[in-house]
């Protein structure tokens, strides 16, 4: 077992995948000579060299195109799109031809690509360098999109995803690269679907994803130690397809949950959590569920109010605490 | 080009005025739904550069404007037919349509109904190609429009950059559905246009499909030395509307009739008549056999299919049983889960 950094883990992803089949190729902005932005595919342009580590120009739907395209003649990209940001350029291409054209085709083609890519609030990147699309991705029938909240995750994940012959949406995060946490030394594979319970308890069901997966543990520490209230924390690795039967497993025994997403409220993984809740356990609550969400701004420059925009840690204990009338 | 192939090329592009004529009396029986884009006028492009090609090996791609190319690449005339009656034997099973007719056995890697769309898709096979050191060649065909996507200007780039074989093939009809290429487009000769990639290329008359074949001929033999990435030009015409939602009404009459003399199935006709290798009762002949075929096995095949069944309504949405989604083997542990571990 190895202690890795969330890029670490990525990286070792890539290389091993990348080691054992050669059709498997990664491409994007300044991942080669320049190692990445994030480093996740650092040493990889010396040890496979440029035909297949490719630094593409700044043309996100252009070279999500053609990865898609390659994936069609037996190549298995991983594309790197350096923000997600910038995955608005890209969605007529993840949208209209990857996660279609199995279905349109009558079953023919399949687009088997990765897409990766950091969204989230990082340190005042301003409106266009911090949103999230996970909302967006989610929401489209032939496409998977997990996010890992940890390095095994990370690494686990990106090999399921690199082997699976479903198109693929990695949602990482800018802030946890250099998160740490144990890895196998032997190879494994992360399920592209479920979620995972990394926290349990008996008195609420905290819904978390990504980032959100810390501020629930941070809060759910703080509860256990002041308040004697124990949370139990469930890491939605997977948000498309969400696991219904997990979410009602849990909610099956603590009869409340919560939902804490990085995003803004509409439309998102808490209001979808929200309607499974309603389809699948609403007999089962005992109380209303909610959401702590971001507040639906664009993300703000200054620090503060940057701050003041997005969940922490603190709001979930709050909104644990009104939840439980303490 | 030999006496025998002209011949046979007449045949196939008449075939294919009559198929589309037919699709079209189809979609005003309601026989056909959704958007229909029609090929008239423009038979010898997909023709005149896919004979220059190798149909079935090669990877072709294009636009809505799909049926011919499809079929000239081998797909057949019936499951094409059946498509657009979405019907369960359709060549995408009833779930594409006339705008997305697949047959990746033969090749012919779909049509796309985002203008624009297939061009890096084309870069991306012709990458794959290289990659594992094939032969093939991509070919995309797509009209005058969609050269005023950003995804022509950056799949030019990386096409070029990385020196792909991939022929890309511009059928200039002159409108962009419904408006005029000088009315939209500031260098209204398209091929001018790729020299800012320094990619070669060349413009010829779409309409005489000896021209276009030998323009092909050179493109492709460029494309598949190893080349690099090519750009040819064929000025074309489509004789009905841009859909069959369309009124036709921004083209003058007399554009129109210039045009319509400029028939590319009239100009190789004629050609073989004067040069005494076709009769005009041949021809004829020819025309009757066509159109009695489309109706007797095309037509009827395609009535007579069944429809998809609601119960595979959800098919072909994601992979079945993915090995990777729940991994058998190696899986990691996931807390709080007592998944199997194969």
């Amino acid at each position: 077992m190895a202690e890795l950094m969330y890029w670490e883990a990525i990286q070792r992803a890539h290389d091993e995948e990348m080691a054992r089949d050669p059709m498997v190729i990664c491409m994007g902005e300044d991942i080669g000579v320049a190692g990445g932005t994030y480093k996740a595919t650092s040493g990889l342009y010396k040890k496979y060299g440029a035909e297949r580590v490719i630094d593409t120009p700044i043309s996100e739907g252009g070279y999500t195109g053609l990865g898609i395209g390659a994936s069609y003649v037996g190549v298995r990209p991983i594309i790197e799109i350096m923000s997600v940001n910038f995955a608005w350029l890209a969605t007529d291409q993840i949208v209209n031809t990857a996660a279609k054209v199995r279905y349109m085709s009558g079953g023919q083609l399949t687009a088997p690509v990765v897409f990766r890519s950091p969204g989230g609030t990082a340190h005042q990147l301003g409106a266009q360098h911090s949103a999230r699309m996970e909302k967006v991705f989610m929401g489209i029938a032939g496409l998977r999109v997990v996010t890992p909240s940890n390095p095994l995750q990370a690494y686990g994940l990106l090999k399921s995803a690199v082997r699976c012959n479903d198109p693929v949406f990695i949602n990482e995060h800018e802030l946890m690269y250099n998160m740490k946490g144990d890895v196998p030394d032997d190879e494994c594979f992360f399920p592209l679907e479920g979620s995972e319970v990394t926290r349990s308890g008996n008195d609420v069901s905290i819904f978390a994803y990504n980032i959100s997966v810390h501020w629930a543990l941070a809060a759910a520490k703080i509860l256990s130690e002041k308040y004697d209230i124990e949370v139990e924390v469930i890491d939605l690795y997977s948000l498309s397809p969400l696991d219904r039967e997990g979410i009602k497993q849990s909610v099956s025994k603590t009869h409340r949950a919560l939902i804490v997403e990085e995003a803004e409220p509409a439309v998102g993984v808490g209001a979808e959590v929200m309607a499974i809740l309603n389809e699948e356990c609403f007999y089962e609550l005992d109380a209303p569920p909610v959401r702590v969400s971001a507040v639906n701004v664009p993300i703000p420059f200054n620090h503060q109010l940057e701050k003041a925009s997005i969940p922490s840690a603190k709001d979930v204990v709050d909104a644990v605490l009104s939840m439980l009338n303490k | 080009m030999e006496i025998a192939d002209k011949k046979r090329l007449l045949q196939e592009m008449l075939f294919a005025r009559r198929y589309e004529e037919r699709c079209y009396e189809a979609y005003v029986e309601r026989k056909i739904g959704g958007f229909l884009h029609l090929y008239p006028g423009q038979e010898a492009c997909a023709h005149g550069v896919l004979e220059a090609a190798r149909p079935g090996f090669d990877y072709v791609i294009t636009g809505y404007r799909d049926h011919i190319h499809a079929i000239k690449c081998g797909a057949s005339v019936k499951s094409v037919m059946a498509e657009l009656f979405a019907k369960e034997t359709g060549c995408s099973k009833g779930r594409g349509g006339s705008m997305h007719i697949f047959d990746v056995a033969k090749r012919f890697m779909g049509g796309y109904a985002l203008v624009g769309g297939p061009f890096p898709l084309a870069a991306g096979i012709a990458k794959g190609v290289k990659m594992q050191g094939g032969q093939e060649i991509c070919i995309c065909f797509l009209g005058d429009a969609a050269n005023n996507q950003g995804t022509f200007h950056e799949s030019l780039n990386m096409a070029k950059v990385w020196g792909l074989p991939v022929l890309y093939v511009c059928e200039n009809n002159l409108y962009g559905i419904g408006t005029r290429i000088d009315r939209s487009t500031a260098v209204v000769e398209q091929h001018k246009r790729v020299s800012g990639y320094n990619i070669p290329s060349n413009m010829v008359d779409g309409q005489d499909i000896e021209v276009v074949y030998e323009a092909a001929q050179t493109a492709v033999e460029h494309v598949r030395a190893g080349k690099g990435p090519y750009f040819l030009e064929l000025m074309t015409y489509r004789y009905r509307g841009h859909s069959m939602s369309d009124s036709n009404a921004y083209r003058e009459k007399e554009e129109e009739k210039k045009w319509s003399e400029r028939d590319p199935i009239i100009i190789l006709r004629d050609r073989l008549l004067a040069s005494g290798d076709l009769t005009m009762d041949a021809y004829k002949a020819m025309d009757d056999e066509i159109i009695e075929q489309i109706e007797v096995d095309i037509i009827q095949y395609a009535e007579e299919s069944p429809e998809p069944s609601v119960d595979e309504l959800e098919h072909y949405v994601l992979a079945d049983n993915d090995p990777y989604v729940w991994p058998k083997k190696k899986m990691a542990r996931v807390k709080g889960r007592e998944y199997g571990n194969g």
